[in-house]
């Protein structure tokens, strides 16, 4: 089935990791002469290159944080369109981490290899959910790679916010969300669950939604939390980066309940240490079943483990009969924070 | 279980006690029995089972998880139970989750070799939150942040019935309390508990200054010496013998030693303290033997528990809390004199006839494990609470010295954008013998809200390392510490242990180098 070693055609340098027959990179560091982006997170998307090919959406992000997508030129492609770069085909596949997001399909002379980008598998309502792709490598993220995250219901962690809004409605309840998806999937959510109250959002969060909205999807009365009166803030939700729930800016809200959106919540001492009050999990990252069936399921005989927690996920692989191997990739340490 | 898992997480992480009466007022509002009276049984450390939950849970988990994967699970969670119930596979999926009280009754009564099955059963049925909630239950230690006291003061704030009245019931009554909940709901009447060992609240003193001393009429008051120990309320009553702390939490178990001699129909009142010849030992030879739910026999042999008393409530039954403090005082005189049971002896009165005499007592008192002086009006009758113009305690004027800000770490709750707690030391002489601190003593309280502003940028514009919420800061800040007593400590690098440290004053004025030494501090040790 691969009459070459993919060690051969697909590997890391300084960039990153590198597709020799294409001579692309897919999310590469520094400036590449041509990358492949899987999504637009900043340790994924970043600036400098010359060409790039990214989903519509990634490249409106990169657009958005980084003033222009590339250098030279940008392409855009939709999911399932096939795109070929010199004798390599490059498909891009919905992952369902956030908006934009993608995993690449790579075919040469019959060797198929799916890297998956950062992705999870459950329902997000802010982007089309993830399609499995059969292959022979499969290259896969590894952020939640033990056996320990096991991510529940989204919408239950939802439920848990509005009861403690109504349990406490003289308090603001200020949730820490990762500006680029994890806020806007938790409005959807709130939305969802039937919240209709403006949502107040930091600044640094005002962009990614404002751009959420031209991609269609609908967040509801979004309001600035910067310059609100204290008093104002009372009884509301109030979305803000991590960095600023429990710091200087939180001080401005009244009584604030500080709650963090993410998967790393399930850890009592991670919720601790960060002044959490209200811990929701909620991921858009695979937990650990999803990291394992996926690569059952896409019938990879060898499997390359990127960034994360690789080594139990590699224990895991071996004992499953497969070839594993950590892809030493630097520069990607606890992101969805 | 769905509800006691989520009030126990809510619980862990929420430091303001409002916050905590309120969310355990709303559980008990919602939540029907029995379940509701399992969960205060938890809450109030009345639920034992003795079962060997951490071999039970090895086995069950080394049949279900690869062993290479949750060894590498542990070390990053840090804690075993947590990383079980995290780990745990499968999971909120299948069937309807148990309920807590079928889970307290089943583990009351089923066969030792019935456990594991029922166990897995739970925890196959639980999601991680519920799981984490069952170990919690299990193992007996809740750990979240609640009392006996603050789970009482919850339900008398829930039901509008004073707390008083639940503490005077709460001994006579047992899990699921379906009793005191009907009572609380206004569905049954007040459960009868006539003649049975219970806890009958304190009456507590109001701290009195030098400057407001003179106000004493001497031919109204007496005196005693007040003991550096813990107050405490003895009693045996229907054959129940009880202490009891000044909180009502029933430490019983703790000290053996003292209520195994108590004669039937008595309650008293006094001070737990640990003597050794007929001297008192330091407060921390009592700490010793806290919180123990068993002790062993070595250490009732080194630490020995002995009750001084002050006061008595009821004898035979009959209750003299409405008579003179004179009157009762005479009764107990009476009464220790025909009983003297081991490990008792009366506190001892103090006549004064003027204040300048109590200054001059006061001032010449050099024996350990005295804390202070005790005002008490003859007349008084013993009062539950805090009355005004009954009692007073005059403190000895706290230690104090002068320490170096080491280490500021991040509050919780209101204060968790602040740094807010303080480490500081005191210098002693390092290696090659350049000055060097050691930490002596952590506090966060004794400042104002604007002085934590200002202690808060300090500690930003000199911070040189951090470690989580901890950061490492320039020594160059000083604070005058004040402080109680100070001890000897293997436990740690300086050596000795401050007791009640809080921050007297910030002297921003003061060059860090001339701050006190460690030798100033030893120094004040109380042997």
């Amino acid at each position: 089935m691969t009459p070459e070693k993919f060690e051969s055609w697909l590997r890391v340098d300084r960039k990153g990791l590198y597709c020799r027959p294409g001579r692309f990179h897919i999310d590469p560091y520094g400036g590449a002469e041509r990358a492949v982006v899987t999504h637009g997170h900043s340790d994924h998307a970043r600036p400098g290159h010359d060409h790039v090919l990214a989903t519509r959406e990634t490249l409106a992000v990169m657009r958005a944080r980084l003033g222009t997508p590339a250098r030279v030129s940008s392409q855009a492609a939709s999911y399932g369109e096939r795109i070929m770069i010199g004798d390599v085909a490059v498909t891009l596949i919905p992952a369902g981490h956030v908006l934009g997001s993608a995993q690449v399909l790579i075919e040469w002379k019959g060797a198929r290899a799916v890297v998956s980008g950062d992705y999870k598998r459950r329902s997000d309502p802010t982007c089309p959910r993830f399609e499995l792709v059969p292959c022979h490598l499969f290259i896969t993220e590894a952020t939640f790679g033990l056996p320990v995250f096991q991510h529940g219901d989204a919408r239950e962690e939802v439920a848990k916010l509005l009861k403690s809004h109504a349990q406490f409605p003289e308090r603001a309840h200020v949730v820490g969300v990762y500006g680029l998806g994890k806020c806007q999937r938790l409005i959807v959510l709130l939305r969802e669950a039937g919240y209709d109250r403006p949502i107040y959002i930091h600044g640094a969060l005002a962009e990614c939604c404002a751009l959420y909205e031209s991609f269609g999807v609908r967040l509801g009365a979004l309001k600035p939390a910067t310059g609100a009166a204290r008093e104002d803030l009372k009884g509301e939700i109030v979305l803000a980066p991590p960095s600023a729930i429990a710091d200087r800016w939180s001080r401005r809200l009244p009584d604030p309940v500080t709650a963090f959106a993410s998967g790393w919540m399930c850890v009592r001492a991670r919720a601790r240490q960060q002044g959490v009050e209200l811990p929701l999990v909620i991921s858009d990252h695979a937990d650990w079943r999803e990291l394992t069936e996926t690569i059952a399921e896409t019938g990879a005989e060898e499997v390359w483990v990127t960034h994360g927690r690789e080594e139990a996920l590699l224990h895991h692989i071996k004992t499953t009969g497969r070839k594993g191997r950590a892809l030493a990739l630097i520069g990607r340490e606890d992101e969805d924070q | 279980m769905k509800a006691f898992a989520a009030l126990l997480d809510r619980l862990a992480y929420t430091p303001s006690r409002n916050d905590k009466l309120r969310l355990l007022a709303d559980y008990f509002a919602a939540t029907p029995d029995p379940d509701r009276g399992f969960a205060l049984a938890a809450l109030t450390d009345g639920l034992f089972f003795r079962l060997p939950v951490r071999r039970i849970l090895t086995d069950l988990v080394g049949s279900r998880v690869d062993p290479v994967l949750f060894d590498l699970s542990r070390d990053y969670v840090g804690d075993t139970a947590e990383t079980i119930a995290l780990i745990w596979p499968g999971g909120s999926a299948g069937p309807e989750p148990p309920r807590l009280a079928a889970i307290v009754e089943a583990l009351q009564s089923a066969p030792p070799a019935e456990i594991p099955a029922l166990l897995a059963d739970w925890l196959n049925r639980l999601d991680a939150a519920g799981r984490w909630a069952l170990l919690k239950l299990m193992t007996g230690a809740l750990r979240v942040g609640v009392s006996a006291r603050l789970a009482k003061t919850a339900l008398s704030e829930w039901s509008g019935v004073p707390l008083a009245d639940i503490e005077e019931v709460w001994h006579g009554l047992f899990p699921p309390y379906g009793e005191l909940f009907a009572w609380l709901t206004g569905t049954g009447p007040r459960p009868e508990l006539a003649g049975r060992a219970t806890f009958r609240p304190l009456m507590l003193s109001h701290q009195i200054d030098d400057k407001d001393l003179p106000s004493i009429a001497p031919h109204e008051f007496v005196a005693e010496w007040k003991w550096d120990g813990i107050r405490v309320q003895a009693a045996n009553q229907g054959g129940e013998r009880r202490l009891f702390s000044r909180t009502g939490d029933d430490i019983s178990g703790s000290f053996p030693d003292v209520v195994s001699s108590l004669p039937e129909g008595v309650v008293l009142d006094g001070e737990l303290l640990v003597m050794r010849n007929g001297e008192v030992a330091p407060f921390n030879d009592l700490q010793q033997r806290l919180n123990r739910k068993v002790v062993s026999g070595a250490l009732l042999k080194s630490h020995p528990a002995h009750i001084r008393l002050y006061d008595i409530l009821f004898e035979g039954g009959e209750d003299l809390r409405a008579l003179p403090f004179v009157a009762r005082r005479a009764r107990l005189e009476a009464w220790h004199k025909a009983h003297t049971p081991r490990r008792t002896d009366l506190s001892r009165l103090i006549d004064f006839a003027s204040v300048d005499e109590l200054k001059g007592l006061w001032s010449g008192a050099r024996e350990t494990g005295i804390e202070g002086l005790m005002l008490k009006r003859r007349d008084s009758p013993y009062l539950a609470g805090r009355p005004k113009g009954h009692w007073y305690k005059w403190k000895r004027a706290p230690l104090v010295i002068d320490a170096v800000l080491m280490y500021a770490q991040r509050g919780s709750g209101k204060r968790s954008s602040y740094y807010s707690d303080y480490t500081f030391g005191a210098w002693r002489d390092g290696e090659a013998g350049t000055p060097e601190l050691v930490p002596v003593g952590k506090s966060y309280f004794g400042f104002t809200d604007e002085e934590l502003k200002e202690l808060d940028r300090w500690v930003r514009n000199h911070t040189v390392d951090s470690f989580g919420p901890v950061r490492q800061v320039e020594p160059k800040l000083v604070f005058e510490v004040a402080f109680d007593s100070v001890h000897r400590s293997t436990r740690h690098k300086s050596g000795v242990a401050m007791r009640f440290p809080r921050i007297n004053r910030i002297r921003w004025d003061k060059p860090a180098a001339e701050a006190d030494r460690l030798e100033t501090l030893s120094a004040m040790i109380v042997e």
